[in-house]
């Protein structure tokens, strides 16, 4: 017996962040699941607790306050399934990204080949590569051993070989995995991964397996030279890096048990998530979710026949932020900045964030500092993601962005935007979106939760989005176009329901919004000037219908990509300014 | 809300696990007392390995090799011992190229490992050895003052504590040093140039605890030889009161400077020990409390970063902060006078 209104499961999903638990009850209302409450409690993976379950207790606790009913017994035990009296949930799924970054060693043929589909699937985890051994390598075998013996990776990743293709080459390249692990201490022999040439996956077993901590194998991530498969391999990596964090973090094995297995790393349930989305409302655009956290920056893309995902834990803003300064300047960062703040304010900023990575902006310099740097993070993530989509994917430049329907946010980062407009200006800052899309926020996280969730029950998650637990902030109009600064690019009228109607000329560097309210439609007929292009074509316009979000229909006429005044206080006026005509401050 | 606690304490009973990053042996016995520079364990380890292929060297197969190789796991071998032998009228052999010792001998090849080193695991602080972990280390109980730090460079030391800093924001400079500072703990302020770790290093004292450090000199601090503690952070920021006030009032006493790295896992933290007479057991460290009217807690961000003060009151439900983000907030007392308003996150309690 359940405890919803109508027949179905309460899920409860949890998700162990780096910085915060949170703790989230979808069920089942008028026939349809909904989200229904949330509760939030610093995580516990780090000292002095040592064991995630007790922030997966207090946030569960506080969920029970916003429920006014029990989840948890006397003991702090999840009840489940739900009883008669209300109590209790019927199943529990679960995501974590808390833990250190997982030390990667690759092991792959051919730099270009084989090593770089391991350095994509290496970044579709919360990973770090500490070791790279090819046939490119001029190391003795020697040296290797002694390399890996100082790197310590958590796992080794072996790639190479087509099916049925080179297998000796690759067989040379195991001896110092073999050897090395034969030497490390018991609790420090890496777990490996093997998704090369199956044809010699029993010799793998042979020559790695018993020195292992753990050995998976998966199929191979380069069946031919011009094929990639990474999905079956991600999927087995998902589960590798849960039994790591088992292994690291106490707590981590109990949720699994009470999850019933189904416990996920956050961003590979992310990319599942906007996996199914991209199936479910398939279209010829991407979707696109990105978010930004104290532990990674993870960006995901589901395309016609491609998915990619990217987890950056060089980009999170949270203890790896000092090292942020590897991958940009100080100066590139405080272009984002509307306030005038030094590169040496900066420099400490990072350093002393990155020692307290939970910690907010408390005052308004602060979150300047704190969204300049949210920003440059976002930027180099969508860099770094833009790689590896798919060279047909739908563009309106090559050099551009690809065309997205919609853009998910979310993240710990982008809740330091304490108003939509101000979340939308770091988002079209950063990600830089090109024609017509919608952005979407994911205020309470849900994305991996629902990607979680989905293994369960299929419905939940397309009823869940579909009941607007996500926030819309509207509508982007970003056209393409070479003109000259203050020179009009667009015009647009917007009729809403009621028949009224709104109409806006856009000129180039100038940023616009035509209010429509959330729950709201309108039909926004677009007439592109000088060759502006918004996906219909240069300089060709069309109507189309739009739904409203908490700013409504916004224009960006900034150009692409953006160029921000070189001019320092122009620059920070026009940053402002834009903040004003978003409602930001 | 639970709240991260900051030790600065004037007298408590510190327990430290000291333990060797790899197997070894442990040389001290339970409730033996120990000082800082006694070796509590030690161990070996190899610096590199040599991978011999003896079937390729004498043109034999595998099996082969593996007849012909005389050595076995775990034996020592001195530099050109013969580990095999080929057969023939003029047969090559194959020697060790170092001494050391066989890993694995198998698959037509010898693995060694050469270069031996010795880790020595000093005890860094004076106490009882309260628990021994075979084959790892100990865990010792100590009795005294501790002042935890936010960064250090990795290295432990002791020594007699000697101030350099007049005000809890004086800056340290190589013009403060001279001779009769060798083998010294030195007490410091920020550190904004390169000249005073330098000189602090030509001079071999024993510890550096200082307020700040710029993060450009983050490389070069990692380099030097000695402990240095940063107890308060990046940049220019003056000691935090209680720390500066605590160290200020124990010079010339003996004091164990643990540079150790941050963890936030292990919650392995820079601290500085100052082992004091014990006539009563010294209260436990709380490691975790709860924000409450008057408790101590020291500001992690701005404003007022780094100050301490004392919380009036925790506010109901969410606050919006000078930044226009919400959050739970407190007001909190500085020593100065002032009250602000300081998200909790933000905040850690002292003590």
């Amino acid at each position: 017996m359940t405890s919803s209104l109508v027949d179905g499961n309460s899920i409860l999903a949890v998700d162990v962040g780096a910085a915060n638990t949170r703790a989230v009850l979808f069920d089942v209302v008028e026939g349809e699941y909904r989200f229904v409450a949330s509760g939030t409690a610093p995580s516990t993976a780090e000292a002095p607790f040592k064991d995630v379950s007790e922030g997966v207790r207090n946030a569960i606790t506080n969920l029970q306050t916003v429920l006014g009913k029990s989840l948890l017994d006397d003991s702090r035990n999840l009840i489940t399934p739900s009883q008669p009296n209300g109590s209790g949930v019927d199943s529990l799924v679960v995501t974590i990204s808390a833990g250190p970054t997982i030390k990667t060693a690759l092991v792959g043929l051919l730099k270009e080949v084989s090593l770089e589909s391991a350095r994509r699937l290496t970044e579709s985890m919360y990973a770090r590569i500490v070791e790279t051994i090819s046939l490119n390598d001029r190391r003795k075998p020697e040296q290797q051993i002694d390399s890996l013996l100082r790197a310590q990776p958590d796992l080794i990743i072996i790639t190479g070989g087509t099916d049925g293709g080179a297998s000796r080459s690759i067989q040379k390249l195991l001896e110092p995995i073999g050897l090395a692990s034969f030497i490390l201490p018991k609790e420090k022999v890496p777990a490996v991964l093997f998704a090369g040439n199956e044809k010699i996956a029993e010799e793998v077993k042979t020559l790695v397996g018993s020195f292992s901590s753990a050995l998976h194998i998966s199929p191979n991530v380069r069946p031919s030279l011009e094929t990639e498969d990474l999905e079956p391999a991600q999927s087995e990596l998902a589960r590798m890096e849960v039994n790591i964090r088992k292994r690291q973090i106490k707590g981590v094995d109990l949720l699994d048990v009470w999850s019933g297995g189904h416990l996920l790393p956050t961003a590979y349930a992310t990319g599942r998530m906007v996996r199914f989305l991209s199936k479910v409302y398939s279209a010829d655009k991407g979707i696109l979710s990105i978010d930004l956290g104290a532990s990674a920056a993870v960006v995901s893309a589901g395309f016609k026949n491609k998915f990619t995902l990217g987890v950056y834990p060089q980009f999170g803003v949270g203890e790896n932020l000092a090292g942020l300064l590897n991958y940009t300047t100080l100066a590139d960062i405080l272009r984002w900045s509307p306030l005038e703040i030094s590169e040496g304010v900066l420099r400490d900023y990072l350093y002393q964030k990155a020692l307290y990575p939970a910690t907010i902006a408390a005052t308004k310099e602060d979150l300047a500092l704190s969204q300049a740097v949210t920003r440059q993070a976002l930027y180099l993530s969508m860099q770094s993601a833009g790689r590896d989509f798919p060279r047909n994917a739908l563009r309106i430049k090559t050099t551009l962005a690809p065309l997205f329907e919609p853009i998910i946010a979310g993240g710990g980062a982008l809740s330091d935007a304490s108003r939509p407009g101000q979340c939308l200006l770091l988002l079209l800052d950063s990600i830089q979106p090109v024609g017509l899309t919608t952005v979407i926020l994911d205020q309470n996280n849900l994305l991996p939760l629902l990607g979680a969730a989905a293994a369960k029950n299929n419905i939940m998650p397309v009823q869940v989005i579909d009941s607007g637990a996500f926030l819309s902030i509207g509508t982007v109009v970003a056209p393409v176009v070479s003109v000259k600064y203050g020179v009009p690019i667009l015009r647009a009228t917007l009729t809403y329901e009621n028949g009224s109607e709104t109409r806006l000329e856009l000129k180039c560097g100038a940023l616009e919004v035509l209010p429509l309210r959330g729950g709201e439609t309108g039909k926004l007929t677009i007439q592109c000037l000088h060759g502006a292009d918004v996906g219909f074509g240069p300089g060709r316009g069309g109507t189309l219908s739009v739904t409203g979000g908490a700013l409504g229909v916004i224009f960006d006429g900034r150009g692409r990509p953006l160029s921000l005044p070189v001019d320092d206080m122009r620059r920070r006026e026009l940053i402002k300014k834009w903040a004003w005509t978003l409602g930001g401050e | 809300m639970q709240a991260p606690v900051h030790h600065i304490l004037g007298f408590a009973s510190i327990v430290r696990e000291r333990l060797l990053p790899i197997p070894g042996t442990v040389l001290v016995r339970l409730h033996q007392k120990v000082n800082p520079n006694d070796v509590i364990a030690e161990a070996s380890w190899a610096r590199e390995h040599v991978l011999l292929d003896v079937a390729q060297r004498l043109g034999v197969s595998s099996d082969a090799a593996d007849r012909l190789v005389k050595c076995k796991a775990n034996e020592r071998l001195v530099a050109g011992a013969e580990i095999a032998v080929g057969r023939g009228l003029f047969p090559r052999s194959v020697v060790a190229p170092r001494e050391g010792r066989v890993i694995v001998a198998g698959g037509g090849q010898v693995l060694m490992e050469v270069g031996e080193s010795k880790m020595e695991l000093r005890a860094g602080i004076t106490g009882t050895v309260i628990e021994v972990i075979p084959n790892r280390g100990v865990v010792i109980q100590a009795a005294g003052a501790l002042i935890q730090g936010v960064w250090g460079n990795g290295r432990i030391d002791s020594g007699l504590l000697v101030n350099l800093a007049e005000q809890p924001n004086s800056v340290f400079t190589a013009g403060r040093l001279d001779v009769s500072m060798r083998g010294f703990v030195i007490l410091g302020g920020m550190v904004k140039d390169a000249e005073a770790l330098k000189a602090a290093s030509d001079l071999s004292i024993r510890g550096l605890i200082i307020s700040s450090l710029y993060p450009s000199l983050i490389p070069l601090a990692r380099e030097m030889r000695y402990p240095i503690v940063v107890t308060d952070g990046f940049g220019s920021l003056p000691m935090n009161s209680a720390a500066y006030k605590l160290l200020s009032t124990n010079i010339k006493r003996d004091v164990t400077v643990n540079a150790e790295a941050r963890d936030r896992y292990s919650g392995a933290c820079p601290e500085v020990i100052i082992p004091l007479p014990v006539s009563s057991a010294p209260p436990a460290l709380r490691e975790v409390e709860t924000f409450a009217p008057g408790s101590q807690v020291r500001m992690r961000r701005p404003p007022a970063m780094g100050q301490i003060g004392s919380i009036v009151v925790v506010k109901p439900g969410l606050t919006t902060l000078l930044s226009g983000l919400r959050a739970p907030a407190a007001e909190v007392k500085l020593e100065n006078g002032e009250t602000i308003i300081a998200p909790l996150i933000n905040l850690e309690v002292v003590g």
